[in-house]
């Protein structure tokens, strides 16, 4: 049997373009202007799928946005696209749709068992009955449960397609286009005020688009029309609004899928713009409610408002007969225009008397009224048949489908994203936006001003007090169209159904809550709305219950007998609408998720053969390919290459900053533990920083150029922050001090060159300098032009051999670093990487970033007499509170594995050989490497009670392989513990 | 949220890093007095309403300066000198 039609005329679509998509697996024609809802309605596809919960035959309840039930999978493959409402999805060639949530199809769905089963689906059913009395039971039934519920997939697949986001301004932004938005818009624009008019929709026009009234096209015509010639207005169609942020940053999102755009080509599938509007309009509009009765999800139940839109936009109508029931008189409205298009049509209302305005013009179309009445129970189980009435007048009628028209409840979600509540309005029946801040202005029905003329009126004082707010002057503004009349828009308010069969009453589709799951949850002492939301699942679908909210917080104000405003509405929060997640994700995906920090000397390492790994933002030289090819066997070649001979390192990534000023000195002093007020010109000294807690910031180094002049190195990881730190006590605590501070971290490079024949090496690629101990003893610095740049050398040791490093332009990095290699090829000079770096100064027993944890202290780290005794620095008085003096505190110590047969493991659980193996021990390793000095693993850690238990065998545990080792505590320090390597 | 730098003048919060409770006063440098780092440092207020904070322009000029902020509304009243 049929059940809906294309009608022979009249609709917007364009009848001279027809259009072929697919719809599980089959082709499906429509024409330009339909939409994939409209498209499957017109070719009587009344059952759509299958229910969330209880897999029940599910049709079309909207035309628009709030749509439940019409969710679809598009797409193929990697381009796959779950829970798409067909109501906005622009029928174009070549869409591949497909229903899910049914198996094996939607007109036979195997699941609908569960139907069946239905009185073990109620409120609460899963977490009362998995969760139940074995621990994990929930983990082991939550995959099956997903599998059976849920709604479509998404692939795992990469997204293809290219998504794109832009920067925006604008005077004034007007949200929706309907007859109060448009007003808005142009008020606004004619002032001159820069407008932008978004629509979630493919037209503008809002409600309009639904309407089949001459006067009112032209009306809508000629806005758009002025609208569009204003070079100062721009006109945003298939534009949702998604949220509303602080400092008037709205986040606007255009859907070009109908474009079938081109990733290849760069097209973009998504548009996300972060728009700044001085002002916002917002003319949202309202979304018509359903009205709870027995069976009311049956496939072809539906808004009264998508009825009329489906016949009056999209030309397709129910075949012969439509049962409409109301609590007001805008269903008449959608009774009028069926019964226009031909449709006979039956109005049960569930007041007890009607207008007799309405009574006439209803009669002189043939529309029966049954006064006092409502649906007592619908038939039909994949479509409706029949329509049973209860109350005055309880007579059944055969008819093709159903339209409910419950009242409407205005979007107030935009108004709310900023944290305001929306408030309960009796005359407009629904929730109004609680206010606004001043630069905020609501039209239309979304302030609950449901008529034409009013809402015109309302949106051209909106446009024009926005255009005056933004500092636009002038305007006109724009008038309803004439022969308007606003009629009532009062409901008798039903909730609840007086009458009703036993079949199911749903309230919200999507999520599959009945009636009787609000009851339960009621009786269960579920009382707050927002409590009710999380245990029937009411309004959490991918619809964000905008069909059913009003009806759910109603139900549950008359249960608990309090009024609507007392139970209040939940919270509205961003996205409005669903939202694709590569529309959010933008181009920052792949290799473009967060920024690539190179060094200077990034290119020489990839055409000499060095791995790469990522330390924060920057890739640096792992290890090198002459060294070996894989990192376990190359570090440990790279250390030798250091301990027996010279080896050449980045050091680029370290912080780097310029100190300059006459108080400098005293600057450092102040920062650092230790004394640089007397640091002389021409030497370098290592310090540690700490916050104003006592607690370590950070360690480095720090050279004396000039008496005015110091030249800072940070660790690579805390080089922001100390920055930042630095200019932070200068610009606001310490004005009084003449001191400048400029990061030279990217300007400058940084090479180590390290191991006994390093000076050698040095002599070589600097033959006119003096670098003999004498002329640079250990800690030593020195600028000097080579080659007409200059090369700035500073004689430290990160480990523990004869070291420099040699710091220059980053321009220059490349041709130096060649440049030494080449001249100090005598002595075997190799570059080695960061693995050899990092394992080096574990046996030198230098604390690095893994130690640095923002938990210790000096003493906790063994560098508490490093601290000056007569000088003040940050963090001095909180160092000493009492808990940063326990004996017990987790501090530094060094590790020796005694079983050579194992290895050891960063991370590991330090735990007491008398210790169960439990819990999280009393300390763990911080850094581990292979030693080639002592020829076992060796690790530096943090220990309860550190050095006072050394020479004690504990144990390393690492659970996640259940591995365990024996160690040894000893010094951190495991080589040339005197120094005299350093001073070599 | 704008920030208003009071040298770049107006720009997206994502420019800026938070630096913390500009109300209290630091301790003086050299002041050895416990308590009184022990307050500057952990005690805060943490009200709801009216505010001064410390932010940086960390992604623009570096400049850092107090500013109030309405912690409840996060309605900006300015640089606060």
């Amino acid at each position: 049997m049929t059940r809906f039609r294309r009608l022979p005329q009249g609709g917007r679509i364009d009848r001279a373009k027809p259009v072929s998509a697919r719809f599980d697996g089959k082709a499906l024609g429509g024409f330009a202007g339909d939409t994939l809802a409209s498209a499957l309605l017109a070719n009587d596809q009344v059952l759509i799928g299958r229910s969330f919960k209880y897999h029940r035959p599910r049709g079309l309840v909207a035309a628009g946005i709030e749509e439940p039930n019409g969710l679809f999978t598009l797409g193929e493959g990697a381009t796959t696209e779950p829970n798409v409402a067909a109501t906005m999805v622009d029928l174009v060639d070549g869409l591949v749709a497909r229903t899910q949530n049914a198996w094996p199809s939607a007109g036979f769905d195997l699941m609908a068992v569960n139907s069946i089963l239905s009185p073990l689906f109620q409120s609460g059913f899963y977490y009362k009955t998995f969760m139940g009395p074995t621990k994990g039971s929930w983990m082991f039934y939550e995959p099956f449960i997903r599998e059976a519920a849920g709604l479509g997939k998404a692939t795992g697949l990469p997204d293809p397609d290219r998504y794109d986001m832009r920067y925006a301004f604008c005077d004034v932004l007007v949200v929706g286009s309907g007859p109060a938005g448009l007003a808005a818009a142009l008020t606004a624009g004619r002032s001159g005020a820069r407008v932008v008019l978004a629509d979630q929709d493919s037209d503008f026009g809002g409600s309009l688009l639904s309407g089949n009234d001459a006067g009112h096209e032209a009306w809508r015509i000629a806005c758009i029309g002025e609208l569009k010639s204003l070079p100062n207005a721009e006109t945003c169609a298939r534009t949702t609004v998604q949220g509303l942020y602080d400092g008037n940053l709205a986040v606007l999102v255009e859907n070009r899928s109908h474009l079938r755009p081109d990733a290849r080509k760069g097209e973009a599938r998504m548009l996300l713009t972060q728009l700044r509007a001085k002002t916002i309009v917002m003319a949202t509009g309202a979304i018509e409610r359903p009205l709870v009765f027995s069976n009311n999800d049956r496939p072809g139940v539906m808004l009264a408002s998508a009825l009329r839109s489906y016949t009056n936009r999209f030309a397709v109508a129910p075949d012969k007969r439509a049962v409409i029931v109301t609590n007001n008189d805008t269903a008449y409205q959608a009774a009028l225009d069926l019964a226009t298009a031909g449709v006979a049509v039956t109005v049960a209302d569930h007041r007890a008397s009607v207008s007799a305005d309405i009574l006439s013009r209803a009669g002189a179309k043939g529309i029966a009224i049954f006064p006092g009445s409502g649906i007592f129970d619908v038939e039909g189980a994949k479509g409706v048949t029949r329509v049973k009435l209860g109350g005055a007048h309880a007579v059944t009628i055969e008819c093709d489908a159903v339209g409910m028209a419950g009242g409407w409840s205005p979007v107030v979600h935009l108004s709310s994203h900023g944290g305001i509540k929306p408030k309960f309005d009796e005359a407009a029946a629904g929730f109004v936006p609680g206010g606004f801040p001043a630069s905020h202005y609501g039209a239309g029905a979304m302030m609950g001003t449901y008529g034409l003329s009013a809402a015109i009126a309302e949106g051209s004082n909106a446009g024009a007090s926005a255009a005056s707010y933004a500092g636009f002057g002038k305007t006109r503004p724009v008038y309803a169209p004439e022969h308007v009349t606003d009629r009532s828009y009062a409901i008798l308010p039903t909730w609840a159904p007086a009458y009703s069969a036993k079949g199911k009453a749903f309230v919200d589709f999507q999520s599959d809550v009945t009636i009787k799951d609000v009851k339960i949850a009621h009786q269960e002492g579920y009382r707050s709305v927002e409590h009710l939301k999380r245990y029937t699942t009411l309004g959490m679908g991918t619809d964000q219950g905008k069909t059913s909210n009003i009806n759910a917080l109603a139900l549950m104000a008359e249960y608990r007998g309090i009024t609507i405003p007392e139970a209040g509405t939940t919270t509205f929060r961003p996205p409005y609408a669903p939202l694709t997640m590569g529309a959010i994700a933008g181009r920052t995906v792949g290799a473009h998720f967060r920024p690539v920090r190179l060094s200077p000397l990034h290119d020489w390492h990839v055409k000499n053969g060095a791995t790469f790994i990522d330390a924060g933002l920057w890739k640096r030289a792992w290890f090198y390919s002459w060294a070996g090819a894989t990192p376990e066997t190359a570090y440990v070649k790279e250390m030798e290459l250091v301990r027996r001979g010279v080896g050449l390192a980045d050091v680029s990534t370290l912080g780097k900053i310029d100190i300059q000023g006459p108080d400098a000195a005293e600057f450092l002093n102040r920062v650092y533990v230790n004394g640089f007020a007397k640091l002389p010109v021409g030497k370098v000294r290592y310090g540690v920083m700490l916050n104003d807690d006592g607690i370590v910031l950070d360690d480095g180094t720090t050279a004396r150029i000039s008496d005015n002049q110091f030249y800072m190195t940070t660790t690579t990881a805390q080089a922001g922050e100390v920055m930042s730190w630095l200019e932070y006590l200068l610009q606001c605590h310490w004005t009084d001090l003449n001191v400048q501070v400029a990061s030279l971290t990217d300007e400058w490079a940084g090479m180590a060159v390290s191991g006994p024949k390093a000076r050698e090496a040095l002599q070589l690629a600097f033959p006119a300098e003096d670098l003999s101990n004498d002329a640079l003893p250990y800690m030593g610095c020195k600028d000097f032009p080579f080659e007409g740049v200059t090369v700035r050398l500073l004689r430290m040791s990160f480990s523990g051999e004869l070291a420099y490093e040699v710091h220059v332009a980053a321009d220059y990095a490349i041709s130096l670093w060649a440049h030494i290699l080449k001249a100090a090829a005598p002595t075997g000079i190799k570059p080695y990487g960061l693995e050899a770096l990092a394992s080096l100064r574990i046996e030198k027993g230098h604390v690095a970033g893994l130690e640095l944890d923002h938990r210790n202290t000096l003493d906790d780290l063994g560098l508490g007499k490093m601290a000056g005794k007569e000088k003040d620095y940050v963090g001095r008085a909180l160092r000493f509170r009492e808990d940063c003096q326990s004996p017990e505190r987790w501090s530094l110590v060094g590790l020796e594995l005694m079983e050579p047969d194992k290895k050891l493991r960063g991370g590991s659980i330090l735990f007491a050989a008398t210790d169960e193996i439990k819990g999280h021990g009393r300390g763990y390793i911080t850094s581990v490497t292979w030693s080639t000095e002592l020829n076992t693993f060796i690790a530096l850690g943090l220990y309860k009670g550190g050095l006072g238990h050394e020479g004690e065998e504990i144990i390393a545990a690492f659970p996640l392989k259940n591995e365990q080792a024996r160690l040894k505590i000893v010094s951190p320090h495991f080589i040339d513990k005197e120094g005299a390597r350093l001073h070599a | 949220m704008m920030i208003p730098c009071p040298h770049c003048g107006d720009r997206d919060v994502s420019e800026f890093r938070y630096g913390g409770d500009a109300s209290k006063q630091r301790p003086a440098h050299g002041t050895g007095d416990l308590k009184a780092w022990h307050d500057y440092v952990f005690l805060f207020e943490n009200p709801k309403g009216p505010h001064t904070e410390y932010w940086q322009h960390v992604l623009g000029c570096r400049r850092w300066f107090k500013l109030a902020r309405n912690t409840a509304t996060n309605e900006i009243g300015g640089v606060v000198s």
